[in-house]
């Protein structure tokens, strides 16, 4: 299939030593939908900027619907639309009004732009307050207005930057259906980011697991959660106990034990009928089970057995917290 | 599906989209631009009328030593009489150029809102990068040189109204216009704002064109907006300032711009010489700063 977007050791490098994005590769196909999925702080904005040609990379280069970022830049422009991360439509108009403004960056006539901002707020959804100001737009809708205004130049690929970022469950499933329905509707190519997992699950084709910069790993959904090769049985046991990792291993059908602290995660195949017998095991050893959890595979497991740590703790603690705030600060 | 064949026609069409989007975000806020013309009405009525220069000849009693007048022969001390009743006229037309001095500051008022609206220009595309506006522009095909340009267009467009807003304010206040002035004077003096403002919102905006704080802008122009006015003959006449100040006051745009509005409008005679003056330095300061601000789009807009 045809590739829509080419990526080649792709690097940004802030201030002389902040990697952001670090050697990265990978390409899109026509008509899929390619996610990047990692924690904030991942290189997945820096990714998309040097994509959309607003940021120059340090090294590398990539080609967008075959056209080089860096030399054709004014020609990647024409053929993609963007919905930023941020609002970024002008609060003191209306929804209208900035449909035809983003048009009219494009160059798109007057006659043409007014035909297609009424098919666009159709297919989002937002007839109704089109000659509404944006300030008196919920998140929800101030996003489906931020889509339709990518879409106006027909573009060939699509860039969503965290497109659901802050929106409730509800609102998020609705924007997930716009999405499904443009992939389907004008066979559109999409490079999305986010930092959920069930979205990227949900929506991409593909995904690459992006930290710390470089792509860890990618795949379709369900070949990532495939590749874990099998359920994941998790243990927990009182603190001061002794090391148990050699314990579990010999039962049959445990493929692979991991410690972290007091917790085993054990992956094992066929985990309602393996599980009894690790229990069986440990009670019999006078091991003390505070806790235990059976899951099938997810793109969160997917995720801790990659990057070794999982989103949360990813978001949470300060030396990403700080690692993020520098990178926002250097990209703008 | 792409939009190629509109690729040459986004260039103007794009700067006017985005002039057209800040006047817009301007004049539905009514209360905007009603604050912007309240701050020369003040300065007008405070100042231009606090600091009425004439008075100190008219409304001080100037007694001459009695056995002096009795010297003097009843001619002579008519003579006396005439000379003191046009004294007050004659410093005032030598140091104003007018005889009053609320008609001379009113001119410098035009310049003031003129400086003004042109130094908070740089705020705007600050407000843009912050607000992720500006990427989003940056991501289509419009030309990097008509963002910054509409900006410029549009801190132009609005100091002119303003400017005019405040010509007719000055003239309700009593401003007096000079006896040759007609419509094609006005102008005139508005072609000089206009490259005043050209020239100084390019300026500003090369300054902010990297800035991702609005503070840092706020700070600059709270640092030069007095030093600028006051550096200039707005306010007062540059050939009565020390010699330092004269030389600052040669390389202020704002000088040149005042100048020319002020002969175009009030002055009974235009130095016609002077004026050719103005104008060129005027053209050449704006030219060189919007070609500034172009160039400096081109390679700084993003990173």
């Amino acid at each position: 299939m045809e590739e829509v977007i080419k990526v080649e050791n792709l690097t940004k490098v802030f201030n002389k030593h902040l990697t952001a994005v670090d050697h990265v590769n990978f390409d899109v196909k026509a008509g899929e939908i390619f996610g990047f999925l990692g924690p904030n702080g991942a290189g997945k904005t820096t990714t998309i900027n040097m994509l959309i040609t607003i940021l120059k990379p340090t090294e590398g280069t990539a080609h967008v619907c075959k056209y080089s970022i860096t030399k054709d830049a004014s020609e990647v422009r024409n053929c993609i639309g963007v919905v930023p991360q941020e609002y970024t439509a002008d609060e003191d108009l209306t929804g209208m009004e900035n449909i035809l403004l983003c048009a009219d960056l494009y160059g798109i006539p007057r006659s043409e732009s007014k035909k297609r901002a009424q098919e666009l707020l159709e297919l989002v959804e937002m007839t109704k307050f089109a000659d509404k100001k944006v300030q008196t737009y919920s998140g929800g809708m101030r996003r489906r207005l931020e889509l339709a205004c990518g879409l106006i130049n027909r573009p060939r690929v699509l860039f969503l930057d965290e497109p659901t970022l802050g929106l409730d469950v509800q609102t998020r499933t609705a924007t997930w259906s716009y999405i499904k329905k443009l992939k389907e509707q004008f066979n559109m190519t999409i490079f999305m980011t986010t930092h959920y997992l069930e979205e990227a699950d949900n929506l991409c084709d593909r995904i690459a697991i992006i930290d710390q910069g470089k792509i860890i790993k990618l795949d379709s959904p369900e070949a990532l959660k495939e590749s874990l090769g099998g359920d994941i049985l998790t243990v927990a046991t009182k603190e001061d106990d002794d090391d148990v990792s050699g314990l579990i291993s010999k039962i049959p059908k445990v493929k692979e034990v991991k410690k972290q602290n007091s917790t085993y995660r054990v992956k094992v195949e066929n985990g309602e009928e393996t599980a009894p017998l690790i229990l069986n095991a440990l009670m019999k050893n006078g091991v003390i089970i505070t806790r235990l959890s059976l899951s099938k595979p997810t793109l969160d497991e997917v995720y801790l057995e990659y990057t070794g740590k999982t989103m949360r703790e990813e978001e949470g603690s300060p030396d990403m917290f700080r690692q993020r705030i520098t990178l926002r600060r250097a990209r703008q | 599906m792409t939009e190629e064949n509109h690729n040459s026609k986004s260039m103007f069409h794009g700067f006017w989209a985005l002039t057209n989007r800040d006047l817009k975000k301007w004049y539905k806020a009514p209360l905007l631009v009603l604050m912007s013309i309240i701050q020369p009405i003040l300065w007008m009525g405070l100042f231009g009328r606090a600091m009425n220069i004439g008075a100190i000849f008219t409304n001080n009693p100037i007694t001459l030593p009695t056995h002096l007048l009795q010297s003097l022969s009843p001619e002579q001390q008519i003579e006396l009489g005439t000379f003191f009743a046009g004294l007050k006229d004659n410093i005032m037309t030598s140091t104003f150029g007018v005889n009053d001095y609320f008609s001379f500051m009113a001119v410098g008022m035009l310049s003031f809102v003129v400086v003004f609206t042109a130094m908070f220009s740089g705020m705007s595309i600050v407000w843009d990068r912050r607000l992720g506006f500006l990427n989003k522009a940056l991501s289509t095909p419009v030309a990097r040189g008509a963002i910054i340009m509409s900006k410029v267009l549009s801190a132009v467009t609005r100091s002119l109204i303003q400017a005019g807003i405040v010509v007719v304010l000055a003239w309700l206040f009593g401003m007096q216009f000079s006896p040759s002035f007609t419509v094609v004077h006005l102008l005139g003096a508005f072609a000089a704002l206009f490259l005043m403002c050209l020239g100084l919102s390019s300026l500003f905006l090369a300054i902010a064109i990297r800035s991702t704080r609005w503070e840092t802008q706020m700070a600059v122009v709270n640092l030069l907006n007095l030093p600028l006015i006051f550096t200039s003959n707005a306010l007062f006449p540059s050939n009565f300032m020390p010699d330092w100040l004269q030389t600052i006051s040669y390389i202020n745009p704002i000088t040149y711009g005042t100048d020319a509005a002020r002969q175009l409008l009030i002055l009974p005679t235009i130095d016609i010489s002077q004026l050719a003056i103005d104008f060129a330095f005027l053209g050449v300061f704006a030219f060189i700063f919007a070609t500034i601000g172009i160039v400096l789009s081109w390679k700084f807009l993003s990173k």
